[in-house]
Order: C-alpha cells, then structure tokens, then sequence
C-alpha cells in the first residue's frame, strides 16, 4: 500500500513526450519538405508545417530525427530490457483484435489501467514498425549515393520518398486515433505525466 | 531552388505545438543575418550534420550512371532567377581565375580546358527540393585539374565564384572524387547560358545546389567558405 507502482513508468513517460516533440517537429517539417516537391496534386497548407521555408523545414528536419533515433533507440533497449514489450504488448493474436474491436466499436471495451487491450497492441506495434521504416526510408531519401544499398532496398530514390510518405501518413493516422481516444478517455492523459497509481486489487474489488 | 521566403510570421502557436520552452520570438533563419537562439541550434546541429556527411561519404562510392535513354528531356531549368536572367558570358575574355593555395594560379581559357582528357557522365542530379533529373555532363575531372595547377590537395575546402553573384564551396574528399567534374558540355554540346555557360561544377555525389554554374573564379583554402544557399539555411555539405 505504501508504494503503488504507477501506470506509467518514469522513463516512458519521459521518453513518449521526447517522442511527441520529435514526431510532431518531424511531420511538420516534412510536410513543408514534401510542399517544394509534391508528388501527389496536394500541398499541406502553410499554417500547419515549420520552418517557414525549405531551408528551414530541413533544418528541423535533420535536428529532431536526432531526437527521434536516440530516444527511438533508448525505447526500443528499454523496452526489451524491462521486458515491458512482452508484458504489455505481447501477446497479441488476431481473434483477439477481432474481438476487441468489435467490444470498442459497440462502446462496450473498457479501459483498464495499465493494461493494452489488443487493438492497442496492434496500433502500439504497428506505429513503432511505421516509426523504424519512416527512418530507414528517410536515410534512402536522404543518402542514395552513399546509403545506396538502402537506397535499392527500397526502390531507388523516388519509391523512398513515397515510402517515407506512406510511413508518415500511417503514423499521423494513428496520431488521429490516439488522440481521438486520450479525448474519449480523457483520464488516461494525467497519467501520462503524473505517472498515475495502478489500482490495487482491493481497490479494484471495491470498483 | 525555392523563392526566397523571409517573411517573418507568428510562430508562437507552432513553437508551443513543439513544446519547445524557450522563448522563440522568430525563428527557422527567417532573418539569416540575427540569428536567435533558435537558429543557433539548428546551425549547431546542421554542423553536426555535415560531419556525419563527411564520415558517412566513401571516396570509392560512385553516384549511379544511367544509359542514355533515361536522361530527362526538355532539360530542367533551376537558379535563384528566371532564365532570361541567366549571365551571358563573353567567351573572348572570360577567364577561370584562381586563387588561394595553388601553386601555378595562371588563369585559364576555355580551349585550355577543352585541350585536357574530357570526362563524359550521364547522372542525376537531385535537388534539395526533391525533384531529379538525368543529364550528360562531360568536362574535366576537378581532381585531375587540381593536381595540373599544382593545388593544395591537402587544404579543406575548394570554393567557386560564379558570373551570376553565386557562390559555393565543397570539402576536399568531394573534390577529388572521380565523378566530381568542371563540366563543359551538356548533352554533347557546349554549355548554354541557363545551363551554367561556360563552366560549371558537375558534382553527383552532392545535392543540386553545390553544382555551381557560370563559374569565373576556383580557390583551395582551408577556410571556411559557405555557400549562397548555405548563408540562407541549407546544409553545407549537401551530400547525397
């Protein structure tokens, strides 16, 4: 009773809001990268990149991908270190999304602390295998003379750039459905960053 | 290259987007010459940038080569003006002009340069803004041409001045690469105006904009020369 264990460790908390700096920075500026040289009939309106101008936008760019790759790889040592990976995202089968899924989809899945319900692993696993190909395929963009075995890896120089596209893409849409679910749940946010309590088995007899 | 955007907008909504705590009254180079904290930074880390760059380049990794039926048609036309802005060059009195350390600084003519062994490339050419083009380029090997005007090889930078007001500067190690050539001719023909008349720096291991056209002056320096586009907030080192 005297020590409950929160939530959220320290070190995810920290690492998750790196994470959100470094990603926001990252589809901000990019998409003002992506608006010198659209290859698809859309450009991303003015107000919703950084940098201002390409110069800038790359600028950005190639300062938070620092940030993303060292606390990407911090996450990742952690997460398998700790085993937090095969506690809380694993296992994960696809009768169990199926199911899970259809419960949230009639508003009847609860939210439990601590615990990812298996549409949650999915999303989870999936943006964090979006996260490692959005950086492989923006090293192809980035060096297709020098990483250029990378570079033939995905296609040469133009399929990079639409990979590191659909990359970013897939991650902005799980963006929207994050924070479509922190807005339907909201006490999961002060968790975030307090760390928040897990409920002891008394209390959750008691709930 | 992109028109040139200095208008100096409200990024307080975007800075708090960031969560970036510091107190950012403008930012992103939009004022190159009153750099804030904010620009520091991104200069500090895109110095960083440049020496990955340079760790990362191998002086045996050669740009990929394309057959001749890959290269892009009409030619792509690219400066900071339009095309009838290009500089016209008067081939009777133009001059390659070289300074800094180079031991026979004797200014060269254009039949000078065509009398040396020419090198032929078909390339790409990748511009920072994303888009790419194949091209042949043919001139000679800026390696070789160093060594005949007894250059300091072992000084840092090679730098380039350009009739247009342009300017450019690149690491050794880039310079001496194999592809690295002072073009004469694109696709079988003297160069044009809008193409980088009479002399250009043909460089497909870097980005387009280290590909300095309409050249008048080559220095070796170990002193640190930018770029125009650099000034402005690109990476130096513009590798590809």
């Amino acid at each position: 009773m005297v020590h409950r264990r929160p939530i959220h460790p320290l070190a995810l908390r920290v690492m998750h809001w790196l994470n959100a700096i470094a990603i926001v920075t990252l589809i901000g500026s990019g998409w003002e990268i992506y608006d010198a040289s659209p290859f698809l009939p859309f450009t991303f309106p003015q107000w919703a990149t950084i940098g201002q101008w390409l110069g800038g936008a790359i600028a950005w760019h190639l300062a938070a991908i620092w940030l993303l790759m060292l606390n990407g790889a911090l996450y990742l040592g952690w997460g398998l270190a700790t085993g937090h990976f095969r506690r809380k995202l694993l296992p994960l089968t696809p009768r169990a999304v199926l199911r899970d899924a259809i419960a949230a989809a009639r508003f009847h899945l609860p939210h439990r602390p601590g615990v990812y319900n298996a549409v949650q692993r999915l999303l989870y696993l999936g943006v964090i295998g979006l996260g490692v190909l959005a950086v492989l395929s923006g090293l192809a963009v980035w060096k297709p003379v020098q990483l250029w075995p990378l570079s033939d890896l995905f296609g040469g120089f133009f399929v990079s750039r639409v990979i590191h596209f659909i990359a970013m893409a897939g991650i902005a849409l799980f963006l929207v459905v994050h924070l479509l679910l922190v807005a339907l749940v909201p006490r999961v946010l002060p968790a975030m960053i307090t760390g928040g309590r897990l409920p002891t088995p008394e209390s959750e007899a008691a709930e | 290259m992109p028109v040139l955007n200095l208008n100096r907008r409200n990024l307080l909504g975007r800075a708090l987007a960031l969560g970036a705590a510091t107190t950012l009254t403008g930012c992103d180079f939009d004022d190159p010459s009153h750099p804030d904290v904010v620009d520091r930074v991104l200069n500090a880390m895109s110095h960083w940038n440049d020496e990955v760059q340079a760790a990362l380049f191998n002086p045996h990794t050669l740009a990929p080569t394309f057959p001749a039926s890959a290269i892009t048609r009409p030619a792509r036309f690219n400066a900071f003006y339009d095309i009838d802005k290009a500089p016209q060059v008067d081939l009777a009195t133009w001059r390659l002009g070289l300074t800094g350390r180079i031991g026979n600084k004797q200014p060269w003519r254009i039949a000078q340069l065509r009398a040396l062994p020419q090198e032929s490339q078909i390339t790409r050419l990748i511009c920072v803004e994303g888009w790419r083009v194949v091209g042949q380029w043919s001139g000679v090997r800026l390696g070789d041409f160093l060594r005949r005007i007894n250059a300091d090889t072992k000084a840092r930078y090679v730098s380039f001045q350009c009739a247009d007001g342009y300017f450019e500067s690149i690491d050794m190690e880039s310079a001496l690469h194999p592809q690295t050539i002072l073009a004469l001719d694109f696709l079988g023909a003297p160069l044009t105006a809008p193409f980088g008349a009479p002399l250009r720096l043909r460089i497909p291991t870097k980005l387009g904009y280290k590909n300095a056209k309409s050249i008048v002056a080559l220095g070796v320096t170990n002193q640190f020369a930018s770029g125009y586009w650099e000034k402005q907030g690109y990476n130096w080192f513009g590798g590809s």
